[in-house]
């Protein structure tokens, strides 16, 4: 599904990822975990297509084409999704229209005919509900008032209306009580099938307990310094990073010092 | 024969047009536009705003009503929609014309202000006609009184609602001349009447166009007013459009200007806050692309204690349009426990696009609460990203949050004819639709 190869990102003069490699296939869910700092959100940012991202080195295959090639609105219109760490507000613009033109638009790139009023209000219908979320939050300005919860709950209410291939999960689970939580799960669970896939950006296990992942990666510095399976992440929980730190202790030097 | 002389002569022969009820009034006035002329950018209130370079050009000044250069055909393809329900008033060329315009409502008095001020209310008139030029101290206002001979006089009953809303149209037929139009008005709304006023402005033909516009409205106690000035001119027009309102206690007002066409337009909207609890609610949305000129002057003068003003106006300024916001808040020393509130946020869309902003208080009172804040910036870039990153094209990303930019000013004009109407205008310049 994505093929990331050596990808070398940064703003403004400063690297931040180092060298990303990470394979991606259908019906798979892989996890990142990694201290603050550690270039996840850059990382997320720069597959969406943020454009104030260089990227330096490295290519990324999605769906067998080049994705650094497309726009945002493009890798949207392919199948990429990116629930945001910190979803933006967006005044004067309703919840209700937004989600409108954005699945019109993605079939509209698709080259399919924008969805009638009666078979929108169904799907959107339908898709609240699993969200389990209030009705009036979709005449009001999107996000904008919003508590932290529903933003994050809006995010995969929009992943559940656009039905993304590859659906990237920044800390959607950091600020949500357990029965958010849950609801969160629940929502992203009910999207997966065997041809699309999950990326999950958490600090924390109790996610994982609900989205369960196939592999999971640690991101250090830029870099993916170790990969394993589920039970990485309890080890994680249970150590911190720390131990990640001491076996890497100088990735952040320029390897000609090394 | 130069500008000035053509005015004179014109004056000369239009001292009288309609009575002599103004005739003190109206010389007043045009020996004081003699001595200070058309502003230049040397007058303090017209440092961004150059219109004298406008009057190097010879404009027709009409005496009466040439309606009958206007069609059906024009004045229906001007028409602001829920006309069928509202009091119509047209002005051609700056000259009221009865014959064009439908007054529905029996509380709603409209007649020919230089007849009516040599009638029954001549004394009401004579005191109040003018008040603005205390406040605009320039020639552009006094050449307005010096010929208004064709304004109107408005009055609205006592305690009555006007269920119709009065729509009045400046118009200016330029064609096969230039035309400098200069529509007067002064509007009585008595104690605890309540009416709905919506302006626009349409000009016809090539040739130059420009618009001088005055109204002065009183209000009285407990009188309510809604007033919307809807700027969608052609792009090559000049206006000064003036709004100067006097409040007595517990008077409200509730005014939206929404300019987007017109090359150089200047609006000053006046309120004069003379009695206690006096409220006031001021919106502005200006919108002005290619080359286009938008200056929003705006005054709230707090004479009595305890009164209230709110003032919100938004800009986007478009390739290399340029933007003025100038707004004045006077509380004098007697205003004790005045809140008065002003906002002014501008997006500037382009590098050569200009935006001059400047919150002007003169507070002399101690106890008052009174803030102000401008921003000037550009689109959201995060929020650009967040749309972009949903599939919303970067084109229509961007309208989406120009059109919520300007959403809070458009959803404070109530009537929901003409709201639809604005959003529409708006939505087809970020062609959204
Ligand atoms: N726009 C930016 N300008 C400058 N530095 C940035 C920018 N965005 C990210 N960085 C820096 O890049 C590094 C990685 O940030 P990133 O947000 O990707 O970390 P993260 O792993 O998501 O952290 P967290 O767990 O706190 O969310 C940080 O040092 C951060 O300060
Ligand atoms: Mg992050």
């Amino acid at each position: 599904m994505i093929k990331i190869k050596n990808l070398h990102a940064g703003i403004e003069g400063k690297q931040i990822l180092n060298g990303i490699d990470l394979d991606i296939r259908p019906g798979e869910v892989h996890a990142i975990m990694g201290p603050n700092g550690s270039g996840k959100s850059t990382l997320a940012s720069v597959l969406a297509g943020r454009e104030d991202y260089e990227v330096t080195k490295g290519s990324v295959e999605f769906l067998g084409r080049d994705l650094l090639e497309l726009k945002p609105e493009e890798r949207a219109g392919e199948g990429l999704f990116l629930a945001f760490q910190y979803p933006v507000e967006i005044p004067g613009l309703s919840t209700i229209n937004f989600i409108k033109t954005a699945v019109n638009e993605v079939r509209k790139y698709k080259g399919q005919e924008p969805l009638d009023a009666v078979a929108f209000l169904k799907l959107m219908n339908e898709k609240m509900a699993l969200m389990n979320m209030d009705k009036t939050l979709l005449s009001r300005s999107l996000n904008e008032g919003f508590s932290g919860g529903e933003k994050k709950r809006n995010e995969i209410f929009q992943m559940a209306m656009l039905q993304p291939k590859l659906a990237i999960l920044d800390e959607t689970d950091s600020g949500l009580d357990i029965d958010a939580i849950r609801i969160v799960a629940n929502g992203v669970n009910k999207l997966k099938s065997s041809d699309n896939a999950i990326l999950v950006v958490t600090h924390y296990q109790r996610l994982l307990d609900y989205i369960v992942p196939d592999f999971v990666h640690v991101l250090y510095n830029g870099r993916i310094v170790k990969s394993g399976s589920k039970e990485l992440a309890l080890e994680l929980e249970e150590k911190g990073y720390d131990f990640i730190k001491n076996e890497n202790p100088t990735i952040n030097e320029p390897a000609w010092t090394r | 024969m130069d500008t000035l002389t053509y005015f004179k002569k014109r004056f000369e022969q239009l001292g009288n047009a309609n009575g002599n009820g103004l005739s003190a009034i109206r010389r007043n006035a045009f020996d004081a536009f003699s001595k200070m002329g058309v502003p230049t950018s040397r007058h303090e209130e017209w440092k961004y705003t150059r219109i004298s370079s406008l009057f190097n050009k010879e404009y027709e000044i009409p005496g009466e009503t040439v309606e009958s250069g206007i069609s059906p055909a024009d004045l229906d393809g001007i028409r602001l929609p829920g006309y069928g329900e509202a009091n119509e008033l047209f002005f051609v060329n700056g000259i009221y014309s009865p014959e064009l315009s439908v007054v529905r409502s029996p509380e709603l008095q409209v007649q020919n202000l230089e007849k009516a001020a040599a009638g029954e209310h001549a004394a009401w008139i004579k005191a109040q006609l003018g008040h603005s030029a205390t406040y605009l101290k320039d020639g552009i206002n006094a050449l307005n009184t010096a010929f208004a001979h064709g304004g109107a006089f408005l009055k609205v009953k006592k305690g009555s609602i006007t269920e119709h809303p009065v729509y009045i149209y400046n118009i200016t037929d330029a064609r096969g001349r230039n035309m400098l139009s200069q529509p007067r008005s002064l509007i009585h709304v008595t104690e605890n009447a309540q009416v709905s006023i919506v302006e626009t402005y349409a000009s016809f033909g090539k040739e130059e166009s420009f618009s001088n516009q005055v109204m002065e409205v009183v209000m009285e106690r407990d009188a309510m007013l809604e007033y919307y000035k809807i700027q969608n001119d052609e792009s090559r027009t000049g206006q000064v459009s003036t709004t100067h309102i006097r409040q007595s206690g517990k008077s409200h007002v509730h005014a939206v200007t929404v300019t987007l066409g017109g090359k150089m337009v200047r609006n000053n909207l006046n309120i004069v806050m003379e009695e206690q609890h006096s409220e006031a609610h001021m919106y502005g949305f200006y919108f002005p692309e290619g080359d286009a000129h938008v200056d929003n002057h705006t005054i709230v003068d707090n004479v009595a204690p305890n009164c209230y003003s709110n003032e919100l106006y938004k800009g986007v300024m478009k390739e290399n349009s340029t933007g003025v916001f100038n707004g004045k808040i006077f509380v004098r020393q007697q205003a004790q426990k005045t809140n008065a509130y002003q906002s002014n946020k501008n997006i500037l869309l382009s590098p050569d696009a200009t935006i001059n902003t400047k919150p002007q208080l003169e507070i002399f009172a101690d106890d008052v609460k009174c803030s102000h804040g401008c921003t000037v910036g550009k689109l959201d870039e995060e929020g650009l990203f967040y749309l972009r990153s949903r599939g919303v094209p970067e084109s229509i990303a961007r309208s989406l949050l120009l059109h919520g930019f300007a959403l809070d000013v458009l959803e404070q004009i109530r009537p929901e004819h003409i709201r639809t109407y604005v959003d529409r205008l708006i939505s087809e310049r970020l062609e959204l639709l």
